[in-house]
């Protein structure tokens, strides 16, 4: 199985800690939304599920192996923004996914190769709602088609895990709805774990088959008084006994109900059933 | 209305162009009108069309000496050596300024170097050119090498540092390589980015080209210059000047035109 398990982790910054003691499995097939605060570490926990930053304590498994500490084809992601590549048009963003796959250090496809990487960007681009306009350069879509067209990019490789920070944030409500749709539609269609960083809890609660809440616990400014004096003892360790938590940790993990399952939209299936395949 | 809120339309913007242009024609024509007045063998303002005779002499009368047209001449021997050296430069600063913006262990290894040879003022340089290559194309092409590559090779840098990190971890979870991403991500969107950087170079390469005619050729437009120099005659230098000046301007439109329709997307990208 495709799990992923957090061990321990922790992540600090010299004597900023981000997160602390995250302990955490997520289920395959599960679409999990990480939300709290601006600067809890969210992003920071996506960063080192993509391989981007490592981190300091603890350690990430992957279908039981060791995270590679580099992002790789086996994990998608969409960002909110610069996440498509301008040079390149809507097709050959697309196609540009098997290329790297397929060819040596030149990243470029031929003949009928090519061909076939074009039809299958197509067919891609037609499911996501984007035909017609492949030949179009990013600047030239809106907002909400650019990120359906990030979306397409990285489904072309068939990733096993599918990371999203913040990646709807950024588009109209109405707009928002649709990727919606679309959205739910992939994580049922294709075998995949989303994790998806979001600030908008109707979204999490509406994509999502589990929340998880980060929180500085010692960080709100009200605390910051209180323990102000004790907080200044963590910077010299050993004045005052033990050190205050100072990073955020997992607050609230909530299951989503009713609960959805991969593979049937419209009939939730009960509660521990197998994720169907 | 206020006076920021004034925008002159397209014919308005073209003429309001021309009128500085127009005002310095005007202002030499009454100067050298006042100074032929007073001296009519005068060589420091000369009339247009003593300048229009001089420009007849170079450029469509065969030199009696060499037997060929001198200003076209002069103008090759410039522009060959003028692009090449912008040629080599150019590949040099697109090749490392890609591996040391990329590769972390290339910039730090060799950023520093580059920033501090960067420095080098180039026509310090110019005597030791001389010495090492002789007198010949190589030094005066060393030279604009030299005095352009360093800035150039530190500009596509930080251009290429400028690409979005989000498009090369995107790239990486696409599976490409660290070669696939140079040049699949970051070569296509750095040549715009380049033919900007090469435009600013333009000004810079023409000093460095006629610095080291001036001082040992026997062709070119700074050769021509410096040798007509010796007899005043403003009647040839004039309009060698305004000849530099229009072909570099011309080159600077040519790369200008050219990143336009050679990259469509550019313009489109950096207008969001």
């Amino acid at each position: 199985m495709n799990a992923i398990v957090f061990d321990k982790v922790w992540k600090e910054y010299g004597d900023h800690v981000v997160l602390e003691q995250i302990d955490l499995t997520i289920a395959p097939r599960a679409f999990v939304a990480l939300v709290g605060p601006s600067g809890c570490g969210k992003t920071t926990f996506l960063r080192m599920l993509l391989g981007e930053e490592k981190p300091t304590r603890g350690n990430i498994f992957v279908a039981g192996k060791p995270l590679k500490p580099e992002p790789d084809a086996d994990r998608g992601v969409v960002f909110q923004r610069y996440s498509v590549f301008p040079h390149l048009t809507v097709l050959g963003n697309v196609v540009v996914g098997r290329e790297f796959e397929k060819s040596g250090g030149l990243g470029r496809l031929f003949g009928s190769k090519r061909k076939q990487a074009e039809e299958e960007a197509r067919e891609l681009l037609t499911a996501i709602g984007l035909s017609g306009h492949e030949s179009k350069y990013p600047a030239a879509l809106s907002g909400g088609m650019q990120q359906r067209l990030a979306l397409a990019q990285a489904l072309m490789r068939r990733p096993k895990i599918l990371l999203l920070d913040e990646p709807f944030g950024a588009l109209d409500p109405g707009i928002r709805a649709d990727i919606h749709v679309l959205m739910r539609r992939i994580w049922n269609e294709s075998e995949l774990t989303v994790v998806m960083v979001t600030h908008d809890l109707s979204e999490a609660f509406a994509l999502g088959t589990r929340i998880i809440a980060f929180e500085r616990p010692r960080n709100r400014p009200e605390e910051l008084e209180r323990y102000g004096s004790r907080l200044s003892a963590d910077i010299t360790p050993g004045m005052n006994g033990a050190a205050l938590p100072k990073g955020a940790t997992i607050t609230r993990d909530i299951e989503v109900w009713p609960p959805k399952v991969a593979g049937s939209p419209n009939a939730p299936a009960h509660q521990g059933s197998a994720p169907r395949t | 209305m206020r006076a920021i809120n004034y925008r002159p339309d397209k014919s308005w913007r073209f003429a309001l162009a021309l009128l500085p242009f127009l005002l310095l024609c005007l202002a030499y024509v009454i100067g050298s009108g006042i100074r032929l007045a007073d001296n009519p063998n005068d060589k420091l303002l000369p009339s247009f069309s003593k300048m229009s005779e001089a420009v007849d002499n170079y450029a469509f009368k065969e030199d009696v000496r060499t037997g060929t047209y001198l200003l076209w001449e002069d103008t090759r021997a410039s522009l060959t050596r003028l692009v090449t050296g912008l040629a080599i430069s150019t590949v040099i600063a697109l090749v490392l300024g890609i591996v040391l913006g990329l590769l972390p262990i290339a910039g730090a290894t060799f950023g520093p170097v580059i920033a501090v040879l960067s420095m080098v003022p180039p026509l310090a340089l110019l005597p030791i050119l001389f010495i090492v290559m002789g007198l010949g194309e190589a030094s005066k092409i060393a030279l604009i090498v030299i005095g352009t590559s360093l800035k150039l090779i530190r500009d596509i840098a930080l251009r290429v540092e400028d690409i979005p990190r989000e498009q090369l971890i995107k790239a990486q979870t696409l599976g490409a390589s660290s070669m696939q991403i140079a040049l699949r991500v970051v070569l296509p969107q750095t040549l715009p980015r380049l033919m900007d950087s090469v435009r600013f170079e333009i000004g810079p390469a023409w000093l460095f080209l006629i610095a080291a005619e001036a001082i040992a050729a026997d062709s070119g437009l700074g050769y021509r210059i410096f040798l007509v120099r010796r007899y005043l005659s403003m009647d040839v230098i004039l309009p060698y000047v305004a000849w530099i000046t229009l072909l570099a301007f011309l080159m600077d439109l040519g790369l200008r035109l050219l990143q336009r329709k050679a990259f469509p997307w550019f313009a489109q990208a950096r207008a969001q």
